[in-house]
């Protein structure tokens, strides 16, 4: 983890890094810690999607999160984004940022990414637009109406276009791409922007076995340099990642550990994996 | 490295190129050339264009700068005002403000401040918010600033509160709703009913010349061409990637840390000046501006041009404001019962059948080179999906 | 109910009217017998006044009903003996348009009459008090109570000191609480302008909350009364009192318009509620769909230009059919194709109103046409002075209710409300149970239209049914349900109401059309608090 410099407060601004929203060097569990969830839940219309969940994600980390439909996986990733506010419990990144008290622009630019379980791209953009704009830069409106593609840039593009397999396709409109393609082209705006914590939501989903494993192996690239957090159903392609689990069910975590120590649990077996 | 768009190819520059920009922008000045030269014919030439014509096309070219405003905020940025037409009618009122000072004492009343309708609803004094308008280049300040600073107010709130979609369009079109009852006010201080008309000078030259007129044409020419390139400018930009972006997935661009709402209210509010200037320009060439500009249907109205002509096509915005006005004065003349029909039903089959508009055709129909629409200009076949 | 003490018959006021008692003894005597009555009519035309006066009294006497009428007429000076007729006692009627002499005690038409046949029979000032004394005791003495409430009613508004004696007797005999109340307030009333200083402090405490214009100016006259410091002051603290009860009726008035203003909006709304907030379609046609339902009325009332009083009860049905139908084709031909892309439909409906808009211009007039109001809706009930509700309001609010009601038993209770709601839910999953989503659409689609047009009969009977009428209602109708919260018939009520109360709540302070700006700007600005209005869902559901 690089050291943190001075904090930016304008978050549309490059922000580098998060402003303080904790008085610094107040004791706190989250010290040390990259994502840090405790005693949080939300409800909608008196169902609770999250039900008290603590969990803490550590710098350069990555981390599995498994569970049956409605255990809140998506619930916790809106939180985590921005996107829900929760009813109750504190939400901290990098130790010091409550993430409750920002919205989505702020906290992607911050240096959380999230790729949804649906792959969404800009569909009338061509490939190369589209990491264009997801590109870390400057997001402000007037500085976005004047700058033109830099060297850096078109260096930049064309090294995730080679990452991401695109590089026939730069010029392609992205709606017209393969469902595979589309996941691979999330995958490659998100490491644009590059954040320090990437939420992937259910990659493999949809896409072929060859596909999947390709995934796999791209996620373990990923996570030599960041930390990632990823929701997935298919048993086998978190096990291809070989990374610690957490069991969501019902808004709670069930379980924790290694996909072997969670898959021995029995209530996990119970209520998700199935006799 | 070969580089994907006009934008590495210098800004004012890059906005100028691409086969479409290039036509339309030599019909507009060919037009804003031609028309003038045409009417300052002798009498009775066969190529003689009467000022009456002048006027009417003048007032097309008023329209499509509207439409053009329209389409940069619906056609680019997904956001369907049902409310321009205020905008338009706003800056329209404050040019009315000022050729209203201009009569000065030569009014029916012949009062030396106040307007014929203050006089005769006897007001005593002009109101505070009608100071200025003497000034020709204040008044010009407020035909951009009077629509800018309420689509920035109306956008702050609106984009900053997430209202969306269909929720937007009905609050724009309460907005205009609500500007239509207040200006029907004679309360209000701008002639209620009847509106503000009698103009007889602009800048000291009598209004009524055919030189004012060819003037206020090749003003009007002049200001759609410049609101065209500003367009083309604005949606060429990296920023009008985003805004593409933004109309396609919102929350997509929110994610990745664009704040949506800044966009917004940007091309909410340039597009109100757009459309301001564009009132402003309108009248003085047909000469009275009332509240019935606000209307609702007005503003639904501009909405049709821009789709018919194509959304997200520039050039289909202004062609498709002068096709549909032309058609429009021709109808209300020769068959005045036909025209509403004839209108409602370019609505339904423009969008049954033309989602995208005539631009949207013609690009489908492999037209090279034709904008940065609807991700049909350049779409390919790619992978095996 | 303060009741005044009966002793006040021997007071010297009462014994300069001795006349009168004679006559409430006469009063109280058997009633005589028919042939009586016509000998007694017949002696109204004696040349002798103390004659006439006599009969006057055998006729009050009598107890007979038709007794009022006649001698109405003879102090209005309408009655008269027929010269050519044996001198019989007549009214004197205009029947298609010549005057008919009517016997008074047969109500016979003689015939038609000419200006010489009749002689009016005269009466003098002594003959005239005699009249006026014994009509108000024959109305507070008839038999039906709503005359003798107006009896006492007519005192009150008029206290002339030789009604009292009446009074009092006829508080004695009365049975009925509610003519016993009215003429306990004449009585009152009497005794503040005649009474003693006690009677007439006694009396303010009587009049004092009363809601009856003529005893504020009764109460006014007293506050206005130097020598009487104490009365005065007390007949001021009941005008007091009278005035705050009066702001609670005027806020309750003001409610009234309120409730009616919202039960309007909700009728013009409650169809879109369905197009747009069950189904999700920008239906800009909801505004035509009003109008056809109003021209609609206009139609069924050409059709029967006989029975307008029953119009109405045929236009709902026929309006409900009429755009129901119309609504289905447009649902099928347009709509269909453009699910799922609601700013096309915005357009493409808004297309739709301009072609029904020129329609109905060029089948009907591009001009407002006349529908006619059924009597039994014009007028109104008088709660009390301050506070009266017109019927027309009244009705639109009960027929407001009952379309609401009908609304939600058919989405609650019929399996056509549980195949659309569950199409609306889930459009996929229904269809796979079975249910023709198609089918299912086209007929909730002609519900909010059908319920569009019956709200157009309502608004027919309001404002002007021109082609505009559309027009005036639809940006109305779309704040109405975006305030109440989409998807949801109940935020529609609260939101039509609210909305309607709000406006009539600011128009004493701001003036009818800004008091309407003000609604649209609070919507406006409502709208960006809660974008999904009152009553929202909420949840990844909605999200999506």
């Amino acid at each position: 983890m690089t050291r943190i410099p001075t904090p930016v407060m304008q978050a549309t601004a490059v922000p580098a890094e998060a402003p303080f929203d904790i008085s610094p060097g107040a004791p706190t569990m989250a010290a040390g810690s990259l994502l840090y969830l405790d005693n949080v839940s939300v409800s909608f219309d008196g169902f609770r999607a999250i039900n008290k969940l603590s969990m803490i994600i550590k710098p350069g980390e990555m981390r599995a999160i498994i569970g049956p439909n409605g255990a809140g996986k998506t619930t916790m990733m809106d939180i985590i984004t921005g996107k829900t506010r929760p009813d109750e419990g504190d939400v901290i990144y990098q130790g010091k940022v409550d993430l409750t008290k920002h919205d989505e622009a702020a906290i992607a630019n911050m240096g959380i990414g999230r790729k949804f379980q649906k792959p969404t791209v800009f569909e009338s953009h061509s490939v190369y637009d589209n990491l264009l704009l997801a590109l870390k830069q400057d997001r402000r409106v007037f500085p976005m109406l004047f700058r033109l593609p830099s060297k850096d840039e078109q260096t930049r593009i064309d090294e995730l276009l080679a990452l991401t397999r695109l590089g026939d396709l730069r010029e392609t409109v992205a709606g017209s791409l393969s469902h595979g393609q589309k996941q691979w082209l999330e995958i490659g705006m998100l490491l644009a922007q590059d954040p320090q914590l990437l939420l992937i939501d259910e990659p493999a989903a949809g896409m072929t076995d060859a596909e999947t494993e390709e995934t796999a192996k791209l996620l373990k690239d990923i996570a030599q340099t960041h930390s990632v957090v990823v929701v997935e159903h298919d048993m086998d392609f978190i096990r291809s990642l070989g990374v610690r689990v957490t069991v969501l069910h019902e808004g709670s975590v069930l379980a924790e550990g290694s996909l072997d120590q969670v898959s021995a649990n029995q209530r996990v077996v119970e209520v998700y994996l199935g006799r | 490295m070969t580089t994907s768009l006009s934008t590495s190819r210098g800004f004012l520059f890059g906005a100028m190129t691409g086969r479409a920009t290039v036509i339309t922008l030599g019909l507009i000045l060919g037009a804003a050339v031609l028309v003038p030269v045409l009417n300052a014919l002798p009498d009775g030439s066969p190529f003689k264009v009467p000022t009456y014509t002048v006027s009417l096309f003048g007032k097309y070219l008023c329209y499509a700068l509207l439409a053009l405003a329209v389409d940069l905020v619906w056609g680019y940025c997904g956001i369907l005002s049902l409310g321009h037409g205020a905008f338009f009618a706003l800056g329209g009122y404050a040019m009315g403000m000022y050729l209203m000072r201009q009569i000065g004492d030569r009014g029916v009343y012949g009062h030396p401040v106040l307007p014929d309708f203050m006089v005769f609803l006897n007001w005593k004094e002009l109101p505070w918010y009608w100071y200025g308008f003497d000034n020709f280049a204040f008044a010009m300040l407020m035909v951009a600033l009077v629509p800018g600073i309420l689509a920035f107010a109306f956008g702050w709130f609106a984009f900053r509160s997430r209202v969306t979609g269909v929720y937007l369009s009905i609050i724009t079109q309460a907005m205009t709703y609500a500007l239509l009852l207040a200006f029907f006010r004679n309360d209000m201080g701008f002639g209620g009913n009847n509106g503000l008309t009698d103009f007889r000078d602009l800048l000291g030259f009598d209004l009524r010349s055919d030189g004012v007129r060819r003037g206020l044409f090749i003003a009007s020419a002049l200001a759609l061409a410049l609101g065209y390139i500003a367009c083309r400018f604005v949606t060429t930009s990296r920023l009008g990637k985003v805004l593409i972006a933004v109309r396609d997935a919102e929350s997509r661009s929110r994610f990745m840390g664009y704040r949506v709402e800044h966009y917004k209210v940007f091309v909410f509010t340039l597009s109100a000046v757009l459309a301001g200037i564009a009132g402003a320009l309108y009248v003085p060439q047909v000469g009275i501006i009332n509240p019935g500009e606000f209307a609702p249907i007005n503003s639904i109205e501009i909405v049709i041009w821009v789709a018919l002509g194509g959304r997200g096509y520039l050039f289909g915005a202004i062609f498709g404001a002068l096709a549909v006005n032309i058609a429009k004065s021709y109808f209300t003349v020769a068959f005045p019962e036909i025209w509403l029909f004839f209108l409602g039903a370019l609505f339904v089959l423009t969008t049954l059948f033309l989602p995208k508009g005539c631009a949207g055709l013609l690009s489908i129909l492999k037209f090279p080179g034709l904008g940065t629409g609807m991700g049909f200009a350049r779409k390919k076949e790619a992978g095996n999906d | 109910m303060l009741r005044i003490p009966v002793s006040l018959r021997a007071r010297p006021v009462i014994l300069a009217f001795l006349a009168l008692s004679f006559l409430l003894d006469l009063l109280s005597a058997t009633p005589s017998r028919a042939d009586d009555f016509e000998t007694s009519v017949a002696k109204l035309n004696d040349q002798s006044f103390t004659v006439k006066e006599e009969a006057v009294l055998e006729l009050v006497q009598s107890g007979d009903d038709r007794a009022l009428a006649i001698l109405s007429a003879l102090q209005d000076g309408e009655l008269f003996s027929h010269k050519k007729q044996n001198n019989v006692i007549v009214f004197s009627q205009e029947i298609d348009g010549a005057p008919h002499a009517i016997d008074v005690l047969t109500a016979a038409d003689l015939g038609e009459h000419g200006k010489r046949d009749l002689k009016k029979i005269t009466i003098n000032n002594k003959l005239r008090g005699a009249l006026k004394a014994a009509l108000g005791a024959l109305r507070l003495y008839s038999k039906d109570p709503d005359t003798r409430i107006a009896a006492a009613k007519a005192v009150l508004a008029n206290p002339s000191p030789e009604a009292l004696p009446l009074v009092v007797e006829a508080i004695e005999k009365e049975q009925d609480d509610a003519v016993r109340e009215a003429l306990d307030m004449a009585q009152a009333a009497l005794l503040l302008t005649n009474g003693d200083a006690e009677e007439r402090l006694a009396a303010v405490g009587m009049l004092s909350g009363s809601m009856d214009p003529d005893v504020w100016q009764v109460l006014g006259r007293a506050a206005g009364q130097e020598a009487d410091a104490d009365l005065a002051a007390a007949a001021q603290a009941a005008l007091a009192s009278i005035e705050n009860q009066k702001s609670v009726y005027n806020l309750l008035e003001t409610l009234f318009f309120g409730v009616s203003l919202g039960a309007v909006l909700l009728l013009a709304a409650v169809g879109l509620a369905i197009t747009f907030g069950v189904m999700g379609v920008i239906n800009m046609a909801h505004g035509e769909m009003l109008m056809l339902g109003a021209y609609t009325t206009f139609v069924v009332q050409q059709l029967m230009p006989n029975a307008i009083e029953y119009s109405l009860f045929v236009a709902v049905p026929a309006a409900f059919i009429v755009t129901g139908l119309v609504g289905i084709a447009i649902e099928r031909s347009i709509i269909r194709l453009l699910y799922g892309r609601p700013l096309e439909t915005l357009l493409a409906t808004f297309g739709i109103s301009l072609f029904l808009q020129q329609a109905v211009r060029s089948i009907f007039s591009p001009l407002n046409q006349p529908v006619t109001t059924p009597d039994w809706m014009s007028g109104f009930y008088a709660v009390n002075g301050a506070l009266s509700l017109t019927y027309n309001r009244l009705y639109i609010i009960v027929f407001c209710i009952l379309v609401f009601l009908a609304l939600l038993a058919v989405l609650k209770r019929t399996p056509l409300g549980l195949q659309m709601r569950a199409v609306t839910q889930n459009r996929a999953m229904a269809s796979s149970m079975g249910i023709r989503t198609g089918r299912v659409d086209a007929l909730t689609f002609g519900l909010g239209s059908g319920i569009a047009g019956i709200g157009g009969v309502a608004l027919s009977q309001l404002t002007n049914v021109g082609p505009n009428l559309g027009q005036a209602y639809i940006v109305d109708s779309f704040m109405v349900v975006v305030f109440g919260g989409v998807g949801n018939l109940w935020g529609t009520l609260v939101g039509a109401l609210t909305l309607g109360v709000a406006n009539k709540f600011m128009e004493p302070w701001t003036g009818a059309v800004v008091a309407k700006i003000l609604v649209l700007v609070f919507i406006i600005l409502f709208i960006q608090r809660r974008p999904r209005g009152l009553f929202a869902l909420k949840g990844r559901a909605v999200e999506s």
